[in-house]
């Protein structure tokens, strides 16, 4: 996983609450066997309509948006299915960061694990964001180290994120390699079951 | 005394493996569950790195979501059959038992850990699959992951995870006649929203939870995702123990005597503290259809589709706007007089042997009507095998339904079990999302009963009205 402390990029708003992985990437694009090439399926029946053809009304296939980076969305972000194909898409597509009022704890916990930052801000900043980025082209830039984002203009906000997660993003680390390090510990915890429980 | 406990607090501190300050804690798992759409890129992972399966015979996989559930053994879609071909493969080479399409165990994921005994009150269970919640029902601790975490399972057995808040939902009274638990589990959506279960672990309790069988509290415990909750749970009682004895992998003789106590011991202590607590009267509770585009989005048989303008916020208005004209209904309609395509029973949530039993009860003598599509697709090999011993197929079959091989089918209609565009379905699965059942089909949400009803019918009913007793 590739590290990630600093970001600035374009804003992508999709202005809507309850996103479910569902719209992130339909299930007739979960067949695949690799974690690569899953951009092109994202928001598709959102984007395309029934013979292909982009949507004009949906704002992702605007021009103005084709650079962004970071999108930012309503509450409950990444509901329903646990498919990590939703964050492998919204990667593949370019973007890095995703800001929402609220996450679904699956896909929050999906993200951390490809090295894209999940950022939950308040209602009413979400909101800013997303007026700002509907009228015009709208750059910021996000700081895991100082859990800061902070607007071309005088947009300035700070959010939590677990450190645990926050760790494991700046500094990219295979996460398995670092569980092994408590090797012994869980062979332990097996012999101890083994012991009571003849498991 | 010590502290009272939750059977969540209870479960976690038996299986934390390693704890630090300001870190989630190493929590170790006893089973894990695989199935192929979630699980390639996980073990393309460990090749990747050389690793192993640190312990195969915790591990169970089937073949669920693509499986054709007609014609078992023509798979036109290459795709599929190659994430097929691909768990087989690697359940080869890693040693992990297999119940493949052949496999007399073969079957929905969620219907078969419990079936055959694997599902146990205490256990940590996993699965690449959000409906994991579902073994909950046995008081065990059971969440969805993702694909990266199943290669973490895969390799150390464990999970790194922050020590979950908890939530009672207490059900009060007793649920009607006619009324199931899948109308309880909308119902509580309904009224509480699709993330009130963020961030926590859901505890379902009081009489009307004590009361359900345990196939009904896996529909309740299925449906606790739709909540936002990762996992939910019933403390285990003689209900869970009676459902265990004799099951395949369940302990024998004195063993498992121990174990049941042990079980039992596991339940929530009185008096034991919750972080949040949400309450519903299950006698208020109707038999439920969902009008919108998640399944929050419910109202009772008799009520009316909601209108934007009885909306508190601007996003909620366009919200409701969206959904209605995704599902093309208009408001103020009665949603009884909604008139339907096809009819699904089936998915983790409803397609055990009493789901069917029930459904089979209202369309016995009768016939789908004219203008709709029905299948059965039961939840397990196992379960197809038992109901047709009873001769539910023939029922359902001289009703006008087909009656198909075990999958999980149109739930999510990644095989050819697909609602074509524009057009409408009642089922009994899990979840209503643009275009789940298919690109542009609309999912209407019911218990067994109502999609059955509505089968009959073509239009979604009161099934209550429906069972009044033939007078004698």
């Amino acid at each position: 996983m590739e590290p990630i402390r600093k970001h600035t990029g374009l804003v992508y708003p999709l202005n809507r609450s309850n996103i479910d992985t569902d719209q992130i990437i339909p299930k007739q694009f979960l067949k695949r066997i690799s974690r690569q090439g899953f951009g092109q399926f994202l928001f598709f029946n959102w984007r395309f309509d029934s013979e292909g053809t982009p949507k004009k009304e949906f704002s992702l296939n605007d021009p103005k948006y084709k650079d962004a980076s970071i999108l930012v969305a309503g509450e409950n972000f990444g509901c329903g299915s646990s498919r990590e194909h939703a964050p492998w898409a919204l990667q593949d597509f370019g973007f890095k960061v995703i800001i929402a009022s609220s996450f679904a704890d699956i896909f929050y916990n999906n993200c951390t694990k490809n090295g894209i930052v999940p950022i939950q801000l308040t209602e009413e900043e979400t909101q800013v964001l997303i007026d700002r980025s509907e009228s015009d082209s709208y750059t910021i830039s996000i700081d895991l180290e100082q859990k800061t984002v902070n607007g071309s203009d005088d947009f300035h906000a700070s959010f939590e994120i677990p450190e645990y997660q926050r760790e494991m993003l700046l500094n990219g680390w295979d996460e398995i390699a670092v569980t092994l390090t408590h090797k012994s510990k869980i062979d332990q915890f097996e012999a101890e079951l083994q012991q009571s429980r003849g498991e | 005394m010590n502290k009272p406990k939750t059977i969540v607090e209870k479960i976690w501190d038996q299986h934390v493996v390693h704890q630090e300050q300001d870190k989630p804690d190493l929590l170790y798992i006893d089973l894990h569950l695989v199935h192929e759409v979630t699980s390639p890129q996980a073990f393309e992972g460990l090749r990747l790195k050389s690793r192993g399966v640190r312990r195969p015979d915790r591990t169970f996989a089937t073949m669920d979501h693509n499986v054709p559930t007609i014609h078992r053994h023509i798979i036109k879609d290459q795709v599929s059959k190659t994430q097929m071909d691909t768990l087989k493969q690697n359940c080869d080479e890693f040693n992990i038992p297999l119940a493949d399409i052949d496999h007399p165990d073969q079957g929905i994921v969620h219907v078969i850990g419990p079936e055959l005994g694997l599902t146990q009150p205490g256990k940590t269970i996993v699965c690449g699959d959000s409906h994991t919640s579902t073994h909950g029902a046995f008081g065990a601790l059971a969440f969805g992951i993702g694909t990266s975490e199943v290669e973490h399972v895969l390799a150390t057995q464990t999970l790194w995870q922050a020590r979950p808040k908890t939530l009672n939902v207490k059900v009060n009274g007793q649920l009607g006649k006619g009324v199931t638990a899948k109308d309880l589990i909308l119902a509580i959506i309904a009224k509480y929203g699709v993330r009130f279960g963020t961030g926590y672990v859901l505890e379902y309790t009081g009489e009307a939870i004590q009361s359900l069988s345990m196939e009904a509290r896996m529909t309740i415990c299925n449906m606790s995702i739709e909540a936002g909750a990762r996992a939910g749970l019933i403390s285990p009682d003689e209900t869970t123990i009676e459902f265990i004895k004799g099951k395949r992998h369940a302990p024998k003789g004195s063993d498992f005597e121990k174990a049941a106590k042990d079980w039992k011991a596991l339940a929530t202590d009185q008096g034991a503290t919750y972080d949040a607590t949400v309450e519903i009267n299950a006698d208020e509770v109707e038999p439920q259809v969902t009008w919108g585009t998640n399944p929050g989005m419910c109202i009772p048989v008799s009520a009316s589709i909601p209108s934007p303008d009885q909306a508190n916020s601007a996003n909620a208005k366009d919200e409701i706007s969206r959904a209605l004209e995704y599902m093309g209904l208009e408001a103020g309609q009665p949603i009884s007089s909604v008139k339907i395509d096809h009819v699904f029973i089936g998915s983790c949530t409803n397609s055990r042997l009493s789901d069917l039993q029930r459904a089979a009860e209202i369309v016995r003598g009768k016939k789908v009507n004219p203008s709709v599509t029905a299948i059965v697709v039961p939840g397990s090999h196992s379960v197809k095998v038992s109901a047709e011993k009873e001769g539910l197929d023939v029922i359902f079959k001289q009703a006008g339904f087909e009656w198909r091989d075990a999958g999980c089918s149109m739930c999510l209609a990644m095989n050819d079990d697909v609602v074509p565009p524009g057009e409408r379905c009642a089922s009994t699965s899990n979840r209503n999302f643009e275009g789940r059942q298919g690109t542009g089909a609309r999912t209407h949400l019911v218990s067994p009963e109502m999609a059955a009803a509505a089968a009959i019918e073509g239009h979604f009913v009161d099934v209550r009205k429906l069972t009044q007793p033939t007078p004698s």
